[in-house]
């Protein structure tokens, strides 16, 4: 073709499109609420509610504008704003009234998500931010898309294990509320180690105090891309396999950008970052896990696939890096139990353990993700898990997280189906050890002495 | 705006003429045409311009499709920026 694009390249942008489901996961604005505060909770929430619908008025109408216009699906729209606990500061009356008007308003305008119902207590809470994580089980099961999350700990204050505890706590109390819904409130809520203002994904996504007004961060997938690219490699070596991934990772995450840089003219709101994670769904042929296979593991969970995991991680930041004007978010690989084919299977056919899970999470960029546990596993096993996940992103100046999701009445061997895009999942067996002393003891991790450059 | 036009689709009489007289009708102007037959199977991309202003990609897309409907093929147009973007660095 004698135009600067070939043939050739643009059936493949096609193919990567329709066959291997390359697509936007996300585009997530951000919108700051610190203007919002009211002397009322009433007029707070009515604030808060104006507030967001005026500044997403067209952001999914833009979207399948740029949707249609590119012929590349964005599979959701979402809104992240300003960590709630902060807005209902020296706010008399219940915060759950909050949770209840940012889901009218993501409703109107028509998001898939509105995320930023949060506080940031990694060195202690405020009476607000005690009031937020009280009616966080109230929230996530009286409202249907609004997602709330919880920073306990960062490499610079260590862990707050009084906040650890009470949200194994929580996490049980919204499993209870919503047990005829498979749980669903747990899957709408994370608890952070080292957590970021301006990660486009759910459920933890807020919009940090150091963003400006507005802005618009994107989220990028395609799994499937990655593993078609190592499709013709039998026999090469894990540096070629890693030059694949890096060249897949730069095509996927330059779609993101431009789908960015659109949406951001558009909306006329600051592009904020593209964020190069590779999110998997349920679907056949968008698994992470299938990558790791694919580099010759027979099956996700065996030995190897941390430093399978750490080979994709690294190159798809390598290769995105290039390819996009501003990387944030959390940026590597998501490994989601219950979104993701080949780690369902993996569980399913037990080759793959909390502990390998764990260990895994030292590599990717969440943790604990999507995870659904034996209805009976107890609020301190739950924040056990909670701080060894914190103690691996303190100690490794990382973000980790904790979703996980203990299904009221259900045991090792059951499967639950959360709908959408956050799949089905087997319950997982957990280690029936106790732990309640050492959680019960309450008080403060000190942060790692690295933890203190400056 | 410049858009990419790929047209599939089982080979048959007439199907250049059914597209590019219905991009006529829709005053979008082709500036490049690659075709190729494999295996019976009609593959053609076009390289396109039209006036966003006046011309709605939606509604060209609309149009097409009975293009596509009445002649069996998979048309798609996609702004060519997705293509630049993903292919150049």
């Amino acid at each position: 073709m004698s135009f600067h694009l070939n043939s050739q390249n643009i059936l493949d942008t096609i193919e990567m499109i329709e066959q291997y489901r390359l697509d936007i996961r996300t585009v997530t604005m951000g919108i700051s609420l610190l203007s919002c505060t009211r002397s009322t909770m009433e007029e707070t929430c009515r604030a808060v509610h104006d507030r967001v619908v005026t500044q997403a008025a067209r952001l999914v109408e833009v979207c399948e504008g740029i949707e249609a216009e590119l012929g590349i699906p964005i599979v959701n729209k979402r809104i992240s704003v300003t960590p709630v606990a902060l807005i209902t500061a020296g706010v008399e009356g219940n915060p759950a009234d909050v949770a209840r008007a940012l889901d009218t308003a993501a409703k109107e305008v028509g998001v898939n998500f509105i995320g930023g119902y949060s506080a940031l207590v990694e060195k202690g809470a405020t009476t607000s931010e005690k009031a937020l994580i009280r009616s966080i089980p109230e929230a996530l099961s009286e409202t249907d898309v609004v997602c709330s999350s919880v920073n306990i700990a960062t490499s610079r204050a260590g862990i707050n294990m009084n906040a650890a505890a009470q949200m194994g706590r929580v996490i049980k109390e919204a499993a209870e509320l919503t047990k005829d819904r498979s749980a669903i409130a747990c899957a709408k809520l994370v608890v952070f180690a080292n957590s970021v203002g301006d990660n486009p994904f759910m459920a933890g996504a807020y919009h940090g105090i150091e963003e400006p007004d507005a802005v618009v961060s994107v989220g990028v997938s395609g799994p499937g891309v990655v593993d078609r690219a190592l499709g013709n490699l039998s026999g090469a070596t894990l540096d070629q396999v890693a030059e694949e991934i890096k060249k897949a990772a730069f095509k996927i995450t330059r779609a993101g950008q431009l789908v960015g840089d659109m949406a951001s003219e558009r909306l006329g709101v600051p592009f904020g970052i593209v964020d190069l994670s590779l999110a998997p769904t349920a679907e056949q042929g968008d698994s992470v896990a299938h990558i790791l296979e694919h580099m010759g593991l027979d099956q996700v969970g065996t030995h190897g696939t941390t430093a399978a995991l750490a080979l994709l991680n690294d190159a798809v930041k390598k290769g995105g890096m290039m390819a996009c004007s501003r990387v944030g978010g959390l940026s590597g690989s998501f490994i989601p139990v219950s979104e993701d084919k080949g780690m369902i299977d993996a569980v399913r056919s037990g080759s793959i353990t909390m502990d390998k899970l764990e260990a895994m999470t030292a590599i990717c960029s969440v943790g604990f993700d999507m995870i659904a546990l034996p209805g009976e596993t107890s609020a301190e096993t739950i924040a056990g898990m909670i701080a060894d996940e914190a103690a691996i992103g303190v100690m490794n100046h990382k973000t980790t997280a904790v979703r996980v999701i203990p299904v009221p009445g259900a045991g090792p061997g059951d499967e639950v189906n959360f709908g959408g895009l956050l799949g089905y999942a087997p319950i997982i067996p957990v280690n029936q050890v106790g732990n309640g002393e050492f959680i019960r003891r309450g008080g403060f991790i000190p942060a790692p002495v690295h933890g203190f450059r400056n | 705006m410049y858009a990419i036009m790929t047209v599939t689709g089982a080979d048959h009489t007439g199907i250049i003429a059914a597209v590019t007289t219905a991009l006529a009708e829709q005053e979008v102007n082709i500036l490049d045409v690659s075709q190729t037959i494999m295996d019976n199977y009609f593959t053609m991309i076009l390289r396109v311009e039209f006036d966003e202003q006046t011309h709605d990609i939606s509604a060209l897309q609309e149009r097409m499709g009975e293009v596509e409907k009445a002649q069996g093929l998979v048309i798609r147009i996609q702004s060519e920026a997705l293509f630049t973007a993903v292919n150049e660095i």
